[in-house]
């Protein structure tokens, strides 16, 4: 009786299998997981970005000009987007985080290369996150001597031979050190709320039907409406103690500046997490179990850390990768975020970014409505 | 007299399953009526629909005067339901479970309430032990508590009873009896035939259909079932040979006695008379209800098989 018996070992083996095929739903995602993982590793990630938005201020129209301009096209790195007519112009361009760099060619620059005259070109990146902007800027040291060599004929030649025919200069703004953390630890303020909201929300309603003490609450009078409400508000509170803390620890710990933008930051976060929780409660409306709850969450929250731009740069992604990622909520808390600590962004900087997260939050919450039932039908 | 229940022609299907077909159901007002049946039956899917928890696919009513499908928010507020499985929140206390309850149906007076339904109870003093750690016959008159305390006008109940000891069952029983003296309304589903004596009424449900209403004497009366106990050393071990005798539509121990039960008179009688010998001696006795459901649970058509 008590020697190991191949009889039981195949008995709990039958009854688990069995078990598994019952529960397909489950086990379609654990086999979805591998696949979905290695497609967003494998095509959506680039960890050398190009093809970066750009803008350009010529403040001299010149051969010289459209030449280095066409060197930094043909570079793949830089996609020239827009035109500056002013340097406050470019600077709001950058500052808002519509270009990744901004580049002034100056009006002396074909006069001073001419004469050799240290002739300057100002490289101004988006470095709040380092990993964007690093293999481009470093690509940028190939661009004053190969630029201008179609340019530099007869008696320019010796401009050539002697030392580069001008100088990149390069400014790094909003993390001028190249801190990885500085972009990191704000991306983690998303991803963290994230995490805990949307799962811990998610089991409220599937507990409750696990357990069965949903059906004596559709018994009372209480509305739908009522049941998100009084479920929700108090992982609020636990969402803002979350922020507190992170945001406490990336200042004491990690020196993260925080330059400002605090009323559109606390916009953002609360936005985000209502919508998280939301977010949370829909799930809980579709999944029949917990664990079922648990696995949507987490098939959420993949594609919000590998797509949104917390882990690997946006703009390095392609076309359709991007397009998935503005469909993530995180994507536009993460520029919120980023913006508003590293940047010092108003509202004036990020209301779009604001406005898809007002977007994600009335969508789940009327999803959510209408999939919660009154009725055990 | 007032109808507390009155629906009719209910139906329900889940799936290719025909849960509930047109039940036809009218309970007056202050009466207990037990709600009887095999299990799968259609009593929680008929229980459900009257509180508004589920949607007949077909049919109509009113529970207290209120149409069962558009004013089932009107219905939540005036019934208490208590489900068959304990639904009350195992990790809040007893206390804090009245004071949800009291708080979801916007009571007035909250603590006073709860106060009187845990003293009511009995359990004042255990107020704030976990509802959780209760035994299956306290957790059960918690659940009753929590499902009166609003001063519901119409109680369902499904198997309140189910897996509680007999002086459980007894005190939750004068519970029901004490709130219907009040002028509740009671629909409790049962498979106990001891709580169906107690109920003022019966209406008795198999696979999908109402069969049988009534007090406990009319449905007996009503199945015109002669009943035959025998007695004798040994007895109960014919009761295999006996059932398969033409006539015979049941034939069951009854500790050491055997109840043979039949429609036809004439035809029980010959198929016991072989067995009219010693050590075994024959009376004729009224049927129980007991052995009425058998009876009536054999000859409904079994659409789930």
């Amino acid at each position: 009786m008590s020697a190991f018996s191949a009889t039981r070992v195949w008995a709990v083996l039958i009854k688990e299998f069995k078990q598994l095929t019952r529960d397909r739903l489950t086990y379609a995602m654990i086999l979805a997981l591998p696949v979905v993982q290695l497609l967003l590793f494998g095509y959506a990630i680039n960890s050398e970005p190009r093809h970066l938005p750009t803008a350009v201020l010529v403040q001299e129209d010149s051969v010289f000009a459209r030449s280095v301009l066409s060197a930094l096209h043909n570079s793949a790195y830089f996609d020239l987007v827009a035109q500056a007519r002013s340097p406050a112009e470019l600077d709001e361009l950058i500052r808002r985080g519509e270009v990744q760099f901004a580049i002034t060619i100056p009006g002396d620059f074909t006069r001073r290369v001419a004469r050799g005259d240290k002739a300057q070109i100002l490289v101004e990146a988006d470095a709040s996150d380092p990993s964007a902007t690093g293999p481009a800027l470093a690509a940028l040291a190939a661009l004053p001597t190969q630029a201008l060599v179609g340019d530099l004929k007869g008696a320019l030649a010796p401009r050539m031979q002697a030392r580069p025919a001008f100088e990149v200069v390069v400014h790094r703004r909003y993390n001028p050190e190249a801190v990885t953390a500085y972009n990191i630890v704000p991306g983690l303020l998303g991803v963290i709320l994230s995490m805990t909201l949307v799962m811990m929300t998610s089991l409220s309603v599937t507990r409750e039907t696990e357990r069965g003490t949903m059906e004596s609450l559709l018994a009372t009078p209480v509305e739908p409406i009522e049941v998100m409400i009084g479920k929700l508000a108090p992982y609020v509170l636990v969402g803002v103690a979350q922020t507190l803390i992170i945001l406490t620890i990336a200042k004491l710990l990690f020196q993260v500046p925080m330059l400002g933008g605090w009323l559109g930051l606390g916009v953002g976060v609360s936005l985000f997490i209502v919508g998280s929780l939301a977010l949370g409660f829909l799930i809980s409306t579709v999944a029949r179990s917990q664990l079922q709850a648990m696995q949507m969450s987490f098939f959420y929250i993949l594609p919000s850390i590998l797509l949104s731009g917390f882990m690997f740069p946006f703009r390095g992604m392609p076309g359709w990768a991007q397009a998935l990622g503005e469909i993530i909520p995180v994507t536009h808390f993460l520029r919120v975020v980023r913006g508003a600590l590293l940047k010092g962004q108003g509202l004036e900087d990020m209301w779009r970014e604001l406005a898809a997260l007002l977007a994600f939050v009335c969508v789940v919450t009327a999803l959510a409505m209408a999939r919660y039932r009154r009725t055990l039908d | 007299m007032t109808l507390a229940i009155d629906v009719h022609g209910l139906n329900k299907s889940f799936g290719d399953k025909h849960v509930v077909q047109d039940v036809s159901l009218q309970v007056a007002e202050g009466r207990i009526c037990g709600f009887l049946g095999p299990n799968g039956s259609g009593k929680t899917t008929t229980l459900r629909m009257l509180c508004g928890l589920l949607t007949p696919d077909s049919g109509e009513g009113t529970c207290l005067g209120l149409n069962i499908i558009s004013q089932a928010g009107a219905i939540k507020r005036q019934a208490g339901y208590m489900t068959q499985k304990f639904s009350l929140y195992e990790d809040l206390t007893l206390e804090e479970n009245l004071m949800f309850s009291a708080r979801v149906h916007d009571l007035d007076r909250r603590k006073d309430r709860v106060a009187h339904a845990l003293e009511r109870l009995g359990l004042i003093e255990r107020r704030s032990q976990l509802a959780g750690t209760l035994s299956g016959g306290w957790k059960q008159r918690l659940a009753l508590a929590t499902a009166t305390l609003h001063e519901p006008k119409l109680l369902l109940l499904d198997e309140p009873t189910a897996g509680v000891d007999p002086k459980a069952r007894r005190t939750f029983w004068d519970e029901i009896h004490a709130l219907s003296a009040e002028g509740l309304t009671v629909l409790v589903s049962t498979h106990y035939m001891d709580e169906a004596e107690r109920c003022h009424e019966i209406a008795y449900i198999a696979y999908g259909q109402l069969i049988a209403r009534g007090t406990a004497d009319q449905v007996i009366a009503g199945s015109h079932l002669v009943t035959f106990n025998g007695e004798g050393a040994g007895i109960d071990r014919l009761a295999g040979e006996i059932s398969r005798r033409p006539g015979v539509e049941m034939a069951a121990p009854f500790g050491a006695a055997l109840h043979v039960s039949g429609t036809d008179r004439a035809a029980v009688e010959a198929a016991i008379a072989p067995y009219r010998r010693e050590p075994f001696r024959w009376t004729e006795v009224e049927p129980t209800l007991e052995d009425v459901f058998i009876q009536l649970m054999d000859g409904a058509e079994d659409n789930f098989r």
